[in-house]
């Protein structure tokens, strides 16, 4: 992928230093440190909050780090409602559904887009993207409609539906200047031993653009898991109910009859742990991503 | 354009052209049905009284004359509004302090970059929920904080009781999520500023504020611009937030656009005039798009 930026590679903006520049320099990395402490401090405390035991994580005023360890919180949200697994797995299902679902869709109308003749091919992409100029939020009502009809609402291949519909104009854009990429030599030696465009497109297309087919499973899973209107419009029954939306729903009712707030830093932290992770393991791929797609 | 060169003739084929719709049809089913559809019957229904407990009855703009008398639906919009002219500005304006500092090549920049930009991968909802219970009144870390460092003497009521106070803190939240993302694209067009600018500036003896008010921000304008379209829109789509820290209290002072068309479709089941609402605010959204785009295009040329 040309578009691909390395950010560390690209050679500095300023490359000579000016005597004044020491001080400055102290200053910086001052700052730099202040930032980054602002910016993790919220995950770390809520984070420490979940092993806080029951008495100390129910404390008004709160403490600010535990001063015993305990996995209380997280045995309670295991057994919460329909209990944790339950949420996990439809979160997940979801996600991974959605991840599918998008790139079973947009591999081949990237490819179709990026290599046939085909005639309106550019009206054709400008309508693949309508839901870029259309925001998915005031779709739900008639989406919520006809879902119910067939039976969608409540099923996580409804919302993995939703998703896609969501996620597809951004995956198409990626793929499509993915796979324009792709030297044609490349493609013209296998067409010349006699290979089909399903061929080319398995062997020689689809490996050539992994980079981007990372990417685009990359952002349809950090939306899938995250997404929280959608969800909460088309699961309406709590066995079906998403993380984000038994985590809402534990924020102002539970088993003690406040908030369990102890609980809620156990849930959040499983939430946020997928997506952390993903994203350091992934960080090249997210960041390429959010460069092409948002720099059109 | 197709120019394809000679060797590929699997796509010059008579067979390519439907070979090719072949691959596209998925695709185009997938969105006619899942997004053009929706559409076109949100616009059918707009024209609609229109509940799940009785049939659909035609009732022409009536929904629409309804939405420009109706006292919540601009309560709603002006809200709206108000939070995208206040976040906007800080997001746009500490998104490029943020690069500004973070951009040059270091392991400490680098990880000030990634810590500044993790909130960005995270959910709105589960950030929302974080900072509920960051805000919380009795059991909340802000107010403990406040109260040790003697700012405040009493705890603060955070979220739900007053509008705009409500809103600060929101906006907080809001901000600490999604400042990484302009973040991150600013760094990217800051990097991408050929060196030998730079230094020719240097040469000339600018000072570094001199630098980036005639160097850098007039190369990277166009991101500037496309981040605030992203920003903007995001912020007149609000929900998640709303909906988690203060469902909408008080008295729906906090109710957003979004907030306003789910309350009527869902609990309320006013159907009709809920898409009616819905295209009102698509059109909004579109009209900011359009201008936006228009403007980068200009600084483009």
């Amino acid at each position: 992928m040309s578009a691909t930026v390395e950010l560390s590679r690209i050679p500095a903006v300023a490359t000579r230093r000016r005597p004044r520049a020491g001080r400055a320099r102290y200053l910086v990395g001052a700052g730099c440190l202040a930032i980054a402490t602002v910016m993790l401090l919220p995950l770390v405390v809520s984070v420490a909050a979940s092993v806080k035991p029951t008495a100390e994580a129910a404390a008004s005023p709160p403490t600010y780090l535990p001063h015993a360890l305990s996995l209380d919180s997280y045995q309670r949200l295991w057994t919460y409602q329909q209990g944790l697994p339950t949420y996990l797995l439809n979160s997940l299902g979801t996600a991974l559904l959605a991840i599918a679902f998008t790139l079973v869709l947009t591999v081949p109308a990237a490819y179709a887009l990026a290599r046939f003749p085909i005639p309106g091919r550019e009206v054709i992409f400008v309508f693949l993207l309508l839901a870029l100029i259309v925001p998915y939020q005031a779709l739900l009502t008639p989406m919520f409609l006809m879902f119910a009809r067939v039976g969608l609402t409540n099923t996580l291949v409804g919302l993995a539906i939703l998703h896609t519909a969501i996620q597809l104009p951004f995956s198409l854009y990626i793929l499509r200047n993915s796979f324009s990429a792709i030297p044609r030599e490349l493609e013209e030696a296998a067409i010349t031993d006699g290979a089909s465009s399903w061929q080319v497109l398995l062997r020689i297309c689809v490996p050539a653009a992994t980079p981007a087919i990372v990417t685009v499973a990359l952002f349809a899973f950090i939306m899938s898991w995250n997404e929280f209107l959608g969800a909460l419009v088309l699961m309406s029954r709590g066995s079906s109910f998403t993380l984000p939306l038994i985590l809402a729903a534990a924020r102002t009712e539970t088993s003690l009859g406040g908030t369990d707030w102890g609980m809620l830093q156990a849930g959040i932290t499983i939430s946020i742990v997928p997506c952390v992770l993903v994203y350091l393991l992934l960080q090249r791929y997210y960041v390429s991503g959010l460069m092409t797609g948002a720099v059109k | 354009m197709p120019t394809s060169s000679r060797g590929t003739a699997v796509y010059r084929s008579r067979r390519s052209r439907l070979v090719g719709l072949a691959y596209l049809a998925p695709a185009l089913a997938f969105v006619l049905v899942f997004t053009a559809w929706p559409l076109a019957q949100m616009g059918w229904m707009s024209l609609h009284s229109w509940s799940l407990l009785t049939p659909p009855r035609f009732i022409g703009l009536a929904n629409y004359r309804r939405a420009v008398a109706d006292d919540q639906f601009w309560v709603s919009f002006l809200f709206t509004l108000k939070y995208t002219l206040i976040i906007t500005p800080v997001l746009i304006v500490g998104g490029y302090l943020l690069a500004l500092l973070v951009s040059r090549p270091s392991a400490l920049r680098r990880f000030t970059r990634t810590c500044v930009f993790l909130p960005v991968v995270i959910g709105l909802g589960v950030s929302s929920l974080l900072w509920y219970w960051l805000f919380s009144s009795e059991f909340g870390l802000v107010n403990r904080a406040l109260m040790d460092l003697g700012v405040i003497s009493r705890p603060v009521l955070w979220l739900g009781v007053d509008g705009d106070r409500s809103m600060l803190a929101i906006i907080a939240s809001v901000v600490w999520k999604v400042i990484g993302f302009g973040m991150i694209l600013f760094v990217g067009a800051i990097q991408a500023i050929p060196a030998e600018i730079t230094e020719a500036s240097l040469v000339d003896g600018a000072s570094y504020w001199q630098r980036v008010t005639r160097v850098i921000l007039p190369l990277t304008l166009r991101t500037v611009l496309l981040v605030t379209l992203v920003s903007v829109i995001g912020s007149l789509l609000a929900f998640d937030q709303f909906y988690i820290m203060t469902a909408g209290q008080p008295q729906n002072e906090t109710a957003t656009s979004v907030f306003y068309v789910y309350l009527n479709s869902f609990p309320y089941l006013r159907l009709g005039y809920g898409a009616a609402l819905s295209l009102i605010l698509a059109l909004t959204i579109l009209a900011f798009t359009v201008v936006q785009l228009l403007l980068t295009r200009r600084s483009h040329a």
